[in-house]
């Protein structure tokens, strides 16, 4: 069989990894195909060279993905995102002089209390004439929806109370350090470059506010889908396989340096080496702490496009809106995410696969099994950290229910 | 005399391709111009020009900053994608791929737009040959040294002049299909990898 080629763009972050590594370990190969990658610094870029070509497909905010197939930004183009590169793996660093104000630096606070303590100091800072800034990295993006979840739980009006700006991954440490914000939302190893440059404390991880949380997608254009389908469906296999090597903590060490070759992350392997076991150094000299399924590649079919964590995505979006509610966007927002083509791609392979297509979010409190298209898949906790559940089928009641 | 009040800010951390952009663009009816190198303070200078157009390379690190701040501040910059039709997406295509993102504020005729991106796309290419030929002749002048180095290496352990040493470098490229830049090279790092 020749050899099949697809080019994947991507962003030097931690999650970009089961591409990187269905290539660098065979195991596209194994499929009969080659991947190519392009490596870019700005969301924007990402996108536009998916849109017009550059690119077959690229690492992805799902939201983003989402923004982009209802024409938010760029003119509309359907989006297609037949496989979750994994889920959280982000996290929240303060600067300094918050953190110990708000936080033991050096431990992850319960998020309530941590909310708690940051909505004094939002409130202090508003009486003194300014408002406390916090930095995401992209306006669609999962890290700017949790941590507006979070804030707006603990009761700090993100829009009012507070002001959330963009900024780029690489700049996040500068920008903490010279006070342009006083915390992120970012992903790896962008938190840990803070830390180890003593300009921030990371205190809390995404995976604390929803303990399941969607977070990149591998996202192609509809038609190059359509076009593609037998490749991706390869490369979704490959990425399968990656998965698997990824999360076995044997592999650990050798997946930090291939990741964090030059052309790849470019970063400090021992940075990289935190994230992908977990063992996060939250304040600089400070002992890791071993916070398990800080990043979720692979178990419990995590790489399965659940519809309605689109959905999710689509409700905060309108939530803080960046759009109106409208039931035929909302469908759109669901179909993003493509089920179908993750099963076709697995189903002879005996992978997990659930047999449904949506989940009411935030409803596993403990182990639960699901059903799947062969036996059982046993799900752990997914919980959000105020106990809310979404149910796909009622967005409006989700949304009336928050406001 | 509209084209008097137009203006045009570029982008880019590389100062030396934003004054070859700014440099072509003068040419055109003069819009005021406005080149912005640094990142630090970007959106308030943004705010204060108030630019029609934008200009910046496709990779610039501060785009997706930019894009939050236009997407809020709504009166200013949208991406030019956004105001396309089907027959100018050609257009778009040849600018993303000369490394050109844009963006207009909203209302900008479009025959206004097009010779100036036009242009901005003539001149990041110009830019990129540019700096080919300086990156060929960096190589030339590194395959140069690596040559020289793999020469006295060769009069060193075999005892050769240094015709004989480079004819021994030509020979082995000859029969084994390469490059004396290849063989050179090979011969400096199995030379580094013996050494010490």
């Amino acid at each position: 069989m020749a050899t099949q080629n697809l080019t994947i763009g991507f962003l030097p972050l931690v999650d970009a990894c089961l591409p990187i590594l269905a290539q660098e370990h065979g195991f596209s190969e194994e499929e009969g195909l080659s991947l190519s990658f392009m490596k870019d610094v700005s969301w924007a870029t990402v996108l536009d060279r998916l849109l017009y070509g550059h690119t077959d497909a690229a690492h992805m905010l799902a939201p983003l993905a989402i923004a982009t197939t209802l024409g938010l930004g760029r003119p509309a183009q359907p989006m297609a995102a037949p496989f979750v590169l994994g889920l959280n793996g982000n996290a929240v660093t303060l600067s300094k002089p918050l953190a110990q104000r708000v936080a033991m630096p050096g431990d992850l606070p319960d998020p309530a209390q941590l909310g708690a303590a940051l909505k004094k100091a939002a409130t202090k800072a508003r009486s003194d004439g300014s408002r406390l800034r916090f930095g995401v990295v992209h306006r669609y993006s999962s890290h700017n929806y949790k941590l507006r979840y979070w804030l707006a739980s603990c009761g700090i009006r993100p829009d009012e109370d507070v002001e959330i700006v963009t900024v780029a991954p690489p700049f996040v440490a500068d920008a903490l350090e010279n006070g342009e914000i006083d915390g992120a939302c970012v992903g790896e190893p962008w938190n840990s470059v803070c830390v180890e440059r003593d300009v921030g404390v990371i205190v809390l991880a995404t995976a604390q506010i929803w303990r399941r949380g969607v977070e990149k997608v591998l996202a192609v254009r509809e038609p190059v889908l359509d076009r593609k389908r037998e490749q991706f469906e390869m490369l979704i296999r490959a990425m399968r396989k990656a998965g698997a090597h990824f999360v076995d903590p044997a592999n650990i060490g050798q997946n930090s340096d291939i990741l964090s070759a030059p052309q790849y992350l470019d970063a400090d392997a021992n940075l990289v080496k935190r994230a992908i076991s977990d063992r996060l150094v939250l304040a600089n000299g400070a002992p890791p702490v071993h916070f398990p399924d800080f990043m979720f590649q692979h178990s419990e079919a995590a790489n399965f496009p659940w519809v309605s964590q689109a959905a999710w995505l689509y409700s905060q979006m309108v939530r803080w809106n960046h759009l109106e509610y409208d039931a035929q966007d909302a469908s759109r927002a669901s179909a993003v995410f493509r089920p179908g083509v993750y099963r076709s791609a697995t189903k002879s392979t005996g992978d997990d696969l659930p047999a449904a297509n949506s989940k009411v979010e935030g409803s596993v409190s403990q182990l639960t099994q699901v059903g799947a298209h062969q036996g059982s898949i046993t799900l752990s906790e997914n919980i959000f950290f105020d106990h809310r559940t979404f149910d796909p089928e009622y967005i409006e009641d989700y949304l009336a229910a928050l406001s | 005399m509209q084209y008097d009040m137009m203006k045009v800010a570029i982008i880019d951390e590389s100062p030396a391709r934003a004054s070859i952009i700014e440099d072509g663009l003068a040419g055109l009816d003069e819009p005021e111009i406005h080149v912005l190198t640094k990142r630090h303070g970007l959106l308030a200078q943004i705010e204060a020009i108030a630019p029609d157009i934008v200009l910046m390379d496709l990779g610039n690190p501060s785009r997706d900053v930019l894009e939050e701040y236009f997407a809020v501040s709504r009166a200013l910059a949208r991406p030019i994608a956004m105001f396309v039709d089907e027959s100018d997406d050609e257009a778009i295509a040849e600018a993303i791929n000369a490394g050109v993102s844009a963006y207009v504020v909203d209302g900008l005729s479009k025959n206004r737009i097009r010779p100036l991106l036009d242009l901005a796309v003539k001149r990041f290419n110009a830019f990129a040959r540019l700096e080919n030929d300086l990156k060929e002749v960096k190589g030339k002048l590194a395959e140069r040294e690596t040559t020289d180095r793999a020469k006295r290496i060769l009069m060193d352990s075999k005892n050769l002049t240094e015709p004989e040493a480079y004819g021994e470098l030509r020979r082995k490229a000859m029969s084994s299909n390469k490059r004396v830049a290849e063989i050179a090279e090979a011969v400096v790092t199995a030379f580094e990898m013996m050494g010490d």
